[in-house]
């Protein structure tokens, strides 16, 4: 054993190579034959495609192939059981979504190709504020509503329920005893992940069929399994490979450019790379979510929190995907990192006409902390005290039961605040800087 | 005129899937230079996963960090991972890497013994040596017991255990090992021009245990920079909740650069988790989970209104300080 490897500042591996610009990233990586992909995207955010002629663009010189809905095996993709996007979509849900796409000896080639591409679409009233999706009679961004219905069960994703509850105590019992009641509501825009690396696929195939995948996954085991999907292929006929990545944040957790440049590929024999452009990625990528959370909490005058009641709304964008679990890691810890004995959450999943909102760092506690630390603050203010006492004095101990049942051990929240309060050269007061993480002996 | 705040937050994020059962899995062969080979399905996004998991490889088997080969995010080569989300990979993939790595110990250990005429149990491997605790006069270079046995290998598997929640009542211990963490920040306002200058950020992280501390800190710095962002500048969608006018270039969507980024104040503590490997949590996510509302915050009271929407932008500033 060489003990003091773990804890010790070793030098990053490979660092030197990304410093000295000799790491290869999927777009530094040429392949002999090579053709590049574009896509055309849907100029409306709701709509029919009623009809798309390829002709003009397929016989423009230099043009490979051109591919639509009709050329993909099985044209739906996303995690297990919730994959509900098309990877080419004749019923439209976001502007941008992908319509056709075409493989050509360069990217310019293929960009006039698009503009020989001609589509006929019927509109349909799009929806763009959840607030408005939720509403009776509000145009169905989906056939079958504007919400993520949830089962029973955290882990039994679809059923009836509008929302995704959880609740512990009894909130009338914890309003009841209120010396005040404090409201708030916090909302957050939808945010990029904007990592430096846009998304890229050079899709190659071999002459015995089987393809291999240079992407940029956060999971290539499982986006291969999703690929396969489309492409109905067996595993073992798809190789991925992810070598080198720059920057994820979780932008990467959904396939992007995969599909269509394996579907080019398999369709041409030759190798096929897709890169977005920043404004595709900007445009048209998955992105955090934006959110609106309403806080009503019952408060005691010397800073205890007796009951919580929350309410959040996520815009999920117009597909379920990841959106789901987003909602449950929210909806876990959005009464905060407090011991509050009486607790109701109800977390909404609308979809709208928004390309859809994914993973991002965080998922869902980000935004949760967000909201849940304003609202913190607020009442601190309300009640003029000190928000690092009022935080110190919630905060969970080891023993503690969260509103989702979870028993907590190795709890650090106590000593942490300590340390920032040192950190950023604040003196705590002799009782705050006693307390500790230790199991409480009363009731809360 | 500028005008100062403060601002506070705290927050828990959990390690791995919720509910657990996510699995990652490491494959290690040493080779007759000495070194190993690390096979993984595990993909470093630059946050240094591969850094630390090799750092635990060499630790467990006794060679140098340097002699550590990964060869890693490739379907043909490594075994399965689960993904690189979730906070995961130091804590999951770490756990198949230290069995990996044990497994292999041993395998060389047993080849090692007859060559050394001891016992494997007395046998003990450093700075790439296998070296007899009873007989310091026995000892064999890891290279040279490798090239003189079969293959030596080591399989790590592990998946955080399953803790579904009951199915009647929805409820259930499905975290595992969560990591705690608090922000304190700093701003001064222009309350003329509404700009925001964020002084200073200090911020405390749980890490369990942190493996490898440059690191640890390279993840605070990246969540308080992008939770800077957020705080501050970054939205997609300008005129919400419609699509209108969306930001096509960096120059129109901004994010924190080195100009904007403030003195950060990190401070690493280790509440270790008993399931984690030498006690490590995962940092990645609760890095970006606590800056935001400590910065919105100092933001408030800088101004002396609340504004309950972020990013808290100039304009912002300047309507809620008209109204």
């Amino acid at each position: 054993m060489s003990p003091e490897l773990i804890g010790a500042r070793m030098k990053r591996y490979g660092g030197l190579d990304h410093a000295a610009g000799r790491t290869q990233f999927v777009d530094d990586l040429r392949a002999p034959g090579m053709l590049a992909a574009k896509v055309l995207r849907s100029p409306v955010a709701k709509g029919d495609l009623l009809h798309i002629d390829t002709s003009a663009a397929r016989g423009l010189p230099g043009v490979a192939a051109v591919i639509t809905a009709a050329d993909v095996p099985h044209n739906i993709y996303g995690p297990g059981r919730l994959a509900d996007q098309p990877v080419l979509a004749q019923a439209i849900r976001f502007r941008g979504e992908p319509l056709a796409a075409v493989a050509a000896i360069d990217e310019d080639t293929a960009r006039e190709a698009l503009e020989l591409i001609r589509i006929d679409i019927r509109e349909q009233p799009a929806v763009f504020d959840p607030l408005e999706a939720m509403a009776d009679g509000a145009p169905k961004v989906r056939p079958e509503g504007n919400l993520f219905l949830f089962g029973p069960h955290p882990f039994m994703y679809a059923g009836e329920k509008p929302c995704r509850e959880i609740c512990s105590g009894s909130l009338e019992q914890g309003f009841a005893s209120a010396d005040r009641i404090i409201e708030g509501e916090y909302r957050q825009a939808s945010v990029e992940h904007a990592a430096l690396e846009p998304q890229c696929c050079l899709a190659v195939p071999a002459p015995d069929g089987s393809l291999t995948v240079h992407t940029m996954s956060q999971h290539p085991w499982l986006h291969r399994m999703e690929l396969c999907a489309v492409l109905q292929m067996a595993p073992h006929r798809v190789r991925s490979v992810s070598t080198a990545v720059g920057g994820g944040f979780g932008g990467k957790s959904d396939m992007h450019a995969d599909p269509v440049a394996a579907l080019l590929a398999l369709k041409t024999g030759r190798p096929v790379k897709w890169r977005w452009t920043r404004q595709e990625e900007l445009l048209y990528s998955t992105h955090r979510g934006a959110w609106r959370i309403r806080f009503r909490d019952a408060v005691t005058n010397d800073g205890r929190i007796l009951a919580r009641d929350v309410r959040s709304i996520r815009d999920g964008g117009a597909y379920a995907c990841y959106n789901y679990g987003c909602i449950e890691s929210h909806c876990s810890t959005v009464a905060g990192p407090y011991a509050i004995a009486n607790v109701r959450i109800q977390g909404y999943l609308v979809y709208t006409n928004k390309p859809p909102a994914m993973t991002m760092r965080g998922f869902g506690v980000n935004e949760a902390a967000y909201a849940c630390e304003s609202q913190m603050n607020r009442i601190a203010a309300e009640l003029g005290m000190d928000p690092l006492e009022l935080r110190l004095i919630n905060a969970y101990r080891n023993g503690d039961i969260m509103p989702n049942g979870h028993r907590l051990e190795s709890v650090a929240l106590v000593e942490v605040l300590q340390e920032t309060a040192r950190a950023a050269g604040i003196e705590l007061p002799a009782h705050l800087q006693a307390m500790s993480s230790q199991a409480r002996t009363g009731d809360l | 005129m500028k005008k100062r705040g403060i601002g506070i937050a705290a927050g828990m994020y959990g390690t791995a899937v919720m509910g657990g059962g996510d699995k990652s899995m490491a494959v290690i062969e040493l080779r007759p230079d000495g070194g190993a080979d690390l096979l993984l399905g595990s993909v470093d996004l630059g946050q240094g996963s591969t850094t630390v998991l090799a750092q635990m490889a060499a630790h467990e088997l006794g060679i140098p960090y340097d002699c550590i080969s990964v060869h890693a995010m490739d379907t043909a080569v490594g075994p399965f991972c689960a993904g690189t989300w979730g906070s995961r990979l130091t804590y999951v993939a770490g756990n198949a890497v230290v069995a990996a790595a044990r497994e292999a110990r041993q395998c060389l250990l047993e080849a090692a013994a007859p060559l050394l005429k001891a016992s494997a149990v007395e046998l003990d491997i450093s700075e790439g040596k296998i070296v007899s605790r009873g007989n310091p006069e026995a000892s064999m270079p890891v290279a040279e017991a490798v090239f003189k046995s079969p293959l030596i290998a080591g399989r790590g598997s592990y998946a955080p255990p399953m803790r579904l929640p009951d199915f009647t009542t929805g409820k259930g211990n499905c975290f595992h090992a969560l990591a705690w963490g608090a922000a304190i920040a700093e701003v001064e306002v222009d309350t003329e021009t509404g700009e925001v200058d964020l002084l200073r950020l200090a911020c405390a992280y749980d890490a369990g245990r942190a493996i490898n501390p440059m690191l640890v800190e390279g993840q605070i710095q990246g969540g308080a920079v992008m939770a800077q962002g957020q705080a501050m500048l970054e939205q997609l969608y300008p005129c919400y909740p419609t699509v209108d006018s969306q930001p096509q270039t960096f120059h129109d969507y901004i994010i924190p650069t080195a100009m904007d980024i403030p003195g950060i104040e990190c401070r690493i503590h280790e509440c270790p988790s008993p399931e984690g490997p030498y006690g490590a949590k995962g940092i990645g996510e609760i890095t970006a989970v606590v800056p935001h509302p400590a910065i919105a915050e100092a933001i408030c009271n800088a101004i002396g209104v609340r504004i309950d929407e972020i990013p808290i932008t100039p304009e912002k500033i300047l309507r809620a300080l008209q109204r």
